[in-house]
């Protein structure tokens, strides 16, 4: 049976066809139009697992704000940091347009129900990490996210633009950061090269499972959330990536990695999803870690949020007295 | 996670208002909705706004409205709401026929 716009449970529906022909046409679906139950559960589901990941993932880098080598690379770090809060903001607020809320969406974290990328379970235990993670995990979210300004969603495809513009410096910096590394001394180019050792293989499966073993894809493609397939943006960023680990004279840790003339494309070797599944069901290296810290920073926040509402309060009595 | 707590506390941000962020990013443009934010009043609802939405200077001016005063037409009326400008071609200037030799018209 193939996947279309409109769920089985929906056939019926008067508003059905209206919905099919504007994700046919092109047209954005706005927060207060007729969606299938499905379609607005589902974007509710990526969307604020998206949030989740900025937001987690601006744990793996804070270790190193103390420890960044120089004071430009320091300020650097906590531009990124400072723009992937803000890039979990934009992604809960346009969330909220589906009729989730923010306490709805944190609980679902904070109790492991939710999701997050699994990439951020994984420690960063050297400086050439942090110049990794910025060239390779932001290169591999920038080409997600990309395809995801064309999604049939408005507020969350407006909320893409916003964040692929902002993403490229995170990727810069971390490639500068890397050339600095692998022209310095030997034990830097060391650093660098253990560092895209183990990151390589994670940042592959960033793009998600085969699309031959990829559930969810079909009906995520019909209604053109998903506009390219999990195999097709892996195979553009191997492409993107190598001639930059060529650049920087690192040996990017896959033995059956070569161009294929004919195909245009590089060949990769197979990648092992096993360890996905086990990061992803939360029993990576850090998951119990990162989810620990995420649940600490929200309760030693709670006076934060309590003096803001006093504050609120204070000012509004004082103006009625006024 | 036995000793950590996960916070349940009422001073949580679905407390606090929504707010829709309007941003006019140079002199001379219109504010454009830029998206939301939660803040307790006003006031921090513009420091939200300039943290969350202006990083790069994109603003010059920001407005905060809050979203439970925003009127929205609804879309399913879209069509009868919209439908006397639909058959009013004449208010386009492409409708007319102007003379080949006339200029300035």
């Amino acid at each position: 049976m193939t996947v279309t716009a409109i769920p089985p449970e929906n056939a019926d529906d008067p508003s059905a066809p209206a919905f099919a022909a504007k994700i046919e046409a092109e047209v954005k679906i706005e927060p207060r139009d007729w969606m299938p139950e499905s379609y607005r559960k589902s974007l509710v589901r990526q969307m604020s697992q998206h949030a989740h990941s900025e937001y987690v993932g601006m744990l793996p880098e804070r270790n190193w704000l103390t420890r960044a080598p120089s004071l430009k690379r320091k300020a650097q770090l906590l531009a990124k940091i400072q723009d992937e809060g803000g890039h979990a903001l934009y992604l809960y607020s346009a969330a909220e347009t589906l009729g989730t809320s923010r306490a709805e969406m944190l609980d679902a974290l904070h109790t492991g129900r939710a999701k997050y990328a699994h990439i951020f379970n994984y420690p960063v235990l050297t400086w050439a990490d942090v110049g990794t993670i910025g060239w390779l995990v932001d290169g591999a979210a920038i080409i997600n996210q990309i395809m995801l300004c064309r999604c049939s969603y408005g507020p969350y495809a407006r909320a893409m633009e916003r964040i692929c513009r902002e993403e490229s410096f995170h990727q810069r910096q971390g490639f500068e950061i890397m050339v600095s590394l692998c022209q310095g001394t030997a034990d830097q180019r060391r650093m660098a090269q253990d560092a895209l050792n183990r990151w390589w293989w994670p940042v592959l499966m960033m793009f998600g499972p085969h699309d031959t073993a990829s559930a969810n894809s079909a009906q995520s493609t019909a209604w053109k959330i998903k506009r390219q397939s999990n195999d097709e943006l892996r195979q553009q960023f191997v492409d993107m990536t190598v001639p930059q680990a060529d650049y920087l004279e690192l040996a990017i840790p896959d033995p059956d990695l070569r161009w294929n003339e004919a195909r245009g494309h590089y060949d990769f070797g197979a990648i092992g999803f096993r360890e996905l599944m086990r990061v992803v069901s939360g029993d990576g290296p850090c998951n119990r870690e990162r989810l620990g810290a995420r649940i600490k920073a929200h309760d030693d926040g709670a006076w934060v949020r309590e003096a803001a509402m006093a504050h609120a309060a204070k000012r509004r009595a004082r103006a009625k007295a006024a | 996670m036995s000793d950590v707590k996960v916070a349940n506390d009422a001073t949580s941000a679905d407390d606090w208002p929504l707010w829709e962020v309007f941003i006019r990013a140079r002199q001379g443009l219109s504010h454009k909705h830029a998206g939301s934010l939660h803040a307790p009043d006003a006031e921090m609802a513009i420091q939200n706004a300039r943290d969350i939405y202006t990083r790069r200077r994109e603003g010059e001016s920001l407005w905060v409205v809050r979203s439970t005063d925003i009127i929205a037409s609804d879309p399913d009326d879209k069509e009868s709401l919209f439908e006397p400008a639909e058959a009013k071609i004449y208010r386009h200037p492409t409708f007319y026929t102007v003379p080949d030799e006339v200029e300035c018209l």
